[in-house]
C-alpha cells in the first residue's frame, strides 16, 4: 500500500521516510493468495511530486492496470519494475491518500470485473479508516513538537533571566529603569549594567539574531565577553572590538549580534559609546530629541572591526532613551509599524523617573490593541538626571544609613524614626526635617501596605544619603502589588465630605507636597522611590 | 504605656465637647476615633473640638479618620474644631484643605468644660 500524508504540501515534497527531496515515500504491499509471492513483500516506489500518475489516481475512477496505462511516468515504469499490475487509489473525502498496489494474480489470469469491484469497495472502506489513522498520528507527532517547542522556549527563558540584572544602579541623581518583555518564541535580547572604575557605569543593550535556545546561548556568551572585557577598558569602542574578536570564531552561521555600549560618568552626566548595528539612542535635551549616532558591524559577523565611538553629555533634567527593535517594529491590526518617529514623538515628552518608560509600554499597548501577538522581544532601558534639585553640578553623595524593616502594618513610623535620626546632624530646619519625616513614613506605608503587602517576611529597604545641597531617601519594596499607579485620582476634601471620594488616598499627594522631588523606578521585581529635599530653603 | 498609643478621652457637655487626643493618629486609632465621636454625640454637642497638643504623628490614614469624623459632624449639623497642633501639622490640614471645614485655634479654647468623661484607647488598648 502506498501512503500519502497530509498536509498537501507535505503530500508531494519532502517525505517522512528518508526520500529524496520532491518525492513521497511509497511501499507497495501483496495480498496473500491473490498476488505472486516474492522474497520481499514491500517493495519501496518514490512517486515524484510532479509525476503525471499523481494527477491520473487523483481523478481515477477505480483500479488502475498498469499494462494498460499509457503514460510517461517514472513511477509507473518503477511500478512495473517493482512487479505491481494494478493500482488502486485511495481517496477520502475527495483527496488521494495513499494506494494500494496489487502484483498478478497467481492464476496469471487478469483480474475481473468482480476482482476489480471488490477492490474498489475495499479501498472506498479503507481510505476512510486509513485517513482517521493519518490524522491521529500527524496530530500526535504535532503535539510531541509543540511540547518540544514549549520546553526550548523554558530553556531559553531561563537562560535569558539568569542573565538579566537583579537590580539597578543606585545613583544618585539618576533615575534609571529597565523593562524585558520576552516575545512568546523568546529571542536574544538582553542588557547589562557594569561597574567600572571611577564610579562610571558601563551600559549595554543588545539583540541577538535568532530565536529560542541557540538566541539564548549566544546571547548568555556575549553578555560574559562583553563583561570581562569591560573590566580591561574603559572605550566602548574597544570594548566592542574585542568582544567581536571573541565571537567571530564561535558565532554560529547565520547568527550575529547587534549591541550598543555606553559608559556613563554619573557624576558629569558625560556619556560615550559605541555601536555594533545597533539602534541609536534617543536624547531628549532642552532643544529638543536627538539622536546619538555611531555606526559599526553587528559583533560576530566578520574579524578586525574598529567601532568608532561618540559622546555627549546628559544635561540635568534630560534624559536618555537605549531600546532593542521589538519596540519600534511593533506592528498595530493594520500591520502599520510603531516605528521610529511615534518613538522620537513619544520621547520629547518630559517625563520624571520610569514614567517615560511606562509611558512608552503604554503607548506601544495603545497602538498594537489588546489582541497583539508580541512578535520580537522588547527591552527599554531609560536613564534621567534630576533636574531642579541638582542643576548644573551633581555633588558626591554620603551614605547616612541603610537598613531594612519587615513589612509589617505600623512599621512606618520605625523607618520615619531610624531616617529622622540618620539626618539629626544636618542641622535641617525643624520644618524641613518634619516634611521629610512625613513623606518618609507615607512612601514607607506605602512600600509595606502594597509593596509588601503587609507580610512580615518580605523586608523593606531604605537608605539615606546626603550631598552637600540634598537629603535623598530611598525606599524600596517587593512591588507584590504592582508599581504605585502614576495616575492615582488626586484627593478632594471636597469630594470626599459629600462621599464621592474615599476618606483615604492622601499618600502620594502628602509626598509630593513635603519634598522638593520623588522618583519612582522599577525593574520589574522591585520598585523605589526616591525622595529628595534640598536642605536649605531655597538652595 | 506605649506612647505612640492612641487614645481620646471626651468631656463636654450638649453645647460643646472636647476630644483630647493622645498618641499616634494613624490607622490603630481608628476604632477610638469612632468612638470618641459617638460620645460626643451622644453628649448632643453642637461642637466638637479636637485637641491635638499631646499628638506627637499623624498620617494619612490619620488625616482620613479626621475626614471621617468631618462628614460624620456635618451630617449631624456639628462643627469641628482643632487645637493645639504644631506648625508643621497645621500646614498638613492647610494643604489638605481641612482647614476650610474645621475652625483651626492656635490657643487651648475658652469657654469649653473640662474634666474627663471618658477615655477611649486605640487598638490593643
Amino acid at each position: 500500500m502506498t501512503e500519502l500524508t497530509r498536509p498537501k504540501r507535505r503530500l508531494f515534497g519532502r517525505g517522512s521516510a528518508s526520500p529524496e527531496p520532491g518525492q513521497v515515500p511509497v511501499s507497495a504491499s501483496f495480498v496473500t493468495g491473490q498476488v505472486r509471492p516474492t522474497d520481499d513483500p514491500f517493495v519501496a516506489v518514490q512517486i515524484a511530486e510532479s509525476d503525471p500518475l499523481l494527477a491520473y489516481l487523483q481523478t481515477a475512477s477505480g483500479p488502475v492496470e498498469l499494462a494498460r496505462l499509457e503514460l510517461d511516468s517514472q513511477a509507473v515504469r518503477e511500478l512495473r519494475e517493482a512487479g505491481i499490475a494494478l493500482v488502486v487509489p485511495l481517496v477520502s473525502q475527495g483527496e488521494l491518500i495513499g494506494t494500494l498496489n496489487l502484483g498478478p494474480r497467481l492464476s496469471e489470469q487478469e483480474y475481473s470485473t468482480d476482482d476489480r469491484r471488490l477492490l474498489t469497495t475495499l479501498a472506498a472502506q479503507a481510505a476512510p479508516a486509513i485517513r482517521v489513522a493519518q490524522l491521529v498520528r500527524e496530530q500526535a507527532h504535532e503535539a510531541a513538537e509543540r511540547e518540544r517547542l514549549e520546553q526550548e522556549m523554558r530553556v531559553a527563558t531561563l537562560i535569558q533571566q539568569q542573565f538579566l540584572p537583579r537590580e539597578l544602579p543606585n545613583l544618585p541623581q539618576w533615575q534609571i529603569a529597565a523593562y524585558y518583555g520576552p516575545a512568546r518564541a523568546v529571542g536574544g535580547d538582553f542588557y547589562d549594567f557594569i561597574e567600572m572604575p571611577g564610579g562610571r557605569i558601563g551600559i549595554a543593550v543588545g539583540d541577538v539574531t535568532d530565536k529560542g535556545v541557540p538566541a539564548a546561548l549566544v546571547m548568555a556568551r556575549t553578555h560574559s565577553v562583553l563583561r570581562a572585557e569591560a573590566s580591561r577598558s574603559d572605550s566602548p569602542g574597544e570594548i566592542l572590538a574585542r568582544a567581536n574578536a571573541l565571537l567571530v570564531p564561535e558565532m554560529p552561521a547565520r547568527m550575529f549580534v547587534t549591541c550598543l555600549f555606553a559608559v556613563l560618568d554619573p557624576v558629569t552626566g558625560r556619556i560615550v559609546l559605541a555601536n555594533a548595528g545597533h539602534n541609536l539612542p534617543y536624547v531628549r535635551t532642552a532643544e529638543g530629541v536627538v539622536e546619538l549616532r555611531a555606526t559599526g558591524m553587528p559583533l560576530g559577523l566578520l574579524p578586525d572591526i574598529r567601532y568608532q565611538e561618540t559622546e555627549g553629555i546628559i544635561d540635568p533634567g534630560s534624559s536618555m532613551l537605549l531600546y532593542s527593535d521589538g519596540l519600534v517594529e511593533a506592528h498595530d491590526p493594520a500591520n502599520q509599524m510603531y516605528g521610529f518617529p511615534r518613538l522620537a514623538t513619544e520621547m520629547a515628552v518630559d517625563d520624571a523617573g520610569s514614567e517615560l518608560l511606562d509611558r512608552l509600554l503604554d503607548t506601544l499597548h495603545a497602538f498594537t490593541g489588546p489582541d497583539w501577538e508580541q512578535e520580537d522581544d522588547i527591552t527599554l532601558v531609560t536613564l534621567r538626571r534630576a533636574s531642579g534639585v541638582a542643576d548644573a553640578t551633581v555633588h558626591a553623595s554620603t551614605l547616612l544609613t541603610q537598613f531594612s524593616v519587615p513589612g509589617e502594618e505600623g512599621n512606618e513610623r520605625l523607618v520615619m524614626d531610624r531616617v529622622a535620626a540618620a539626618v539629626a546632624d544636618l542641622g535641617l530646619e525643624p520644618a524641613r526635617l518634619e516634611r521629610l519625616k512625613t513623606a518618609v513614613s507615607e512612601a514607607a506605608m506605602n512600600a509595606i501596605e502594597y509593596g509588601s503587602q503587609g507580610r512580615p517576611d518580605i523586608a523593606v529597604e531604605v537608605s539615606v544619603e546626603t550631598t552637600p545641597r540634598a537629603v535623598v531617601v530611598r525606599i524600596t519594596d517587593q512591588a507584590l502589588s504592582g508599581p504605585v499607579p502614576s495616575d492615582a485620582e488626586a484627593p478632594d476634601i471636597d469630594a470626599k465630605l459629600a462621599g464621592l471620594q474615599k476618606p483615604r488616598g492622601w499618600g502620594l499627594f502628602l509626598i509630593r507636597a513635603m519634598v522638593d522631588e520623588m522618583d519612582v523606578t522599577t525593574d520589574g521585581t522591585s520598585q523605589t522611590v526616591t525622595l529628595t529635599l534640598v536642605r536649605e530653603e531655597g538652595a | 504605656m506605649d506612647p505612640t498609643e492612641f487614645s481620646a478621652a471626651v468631656t463636654g457637655t450638649a453645647d460643646a465637647a472636647r476630644i483630647h487626643c493622645t498618641g499616634d493618629l494613624n490607622v490603630r486609632a481608628d476604632g477610638a476615633m469612632e468612638t470618641a465621636y459617638a460620645e460626643a454625640a451622644a453628649l448632643g454637642a453642637h461642637q466638637i473640638t479636637l485637641e491635638f497638643e499631646d499628638v506627637g504623628y499623624i498620617n494619612s490614614t490619620g488625616i482620613a479618620l479626621i475626614v471621617r469624623l468631618l462628614t460624620s459632624a456635618r451630617a449631624d449639623d456639628r462643627t469641628v474644631r482643632a487645637v493645639g497642633l504644631t506648625d508643621h501639622y497645621r500646614h498638613l490640614f492647610d494643604i489638605t484643605r481641612l482647614s476650610d471645614y474645621m475652625e483651626i485655634l492656635t490657643d487651648a479654647p475658652v469657654g469649653v468644660p473640662t474634666g474627663a468623661a471618658a477615655t477611649t484607647g486605640g487598638e490593643g488598648a
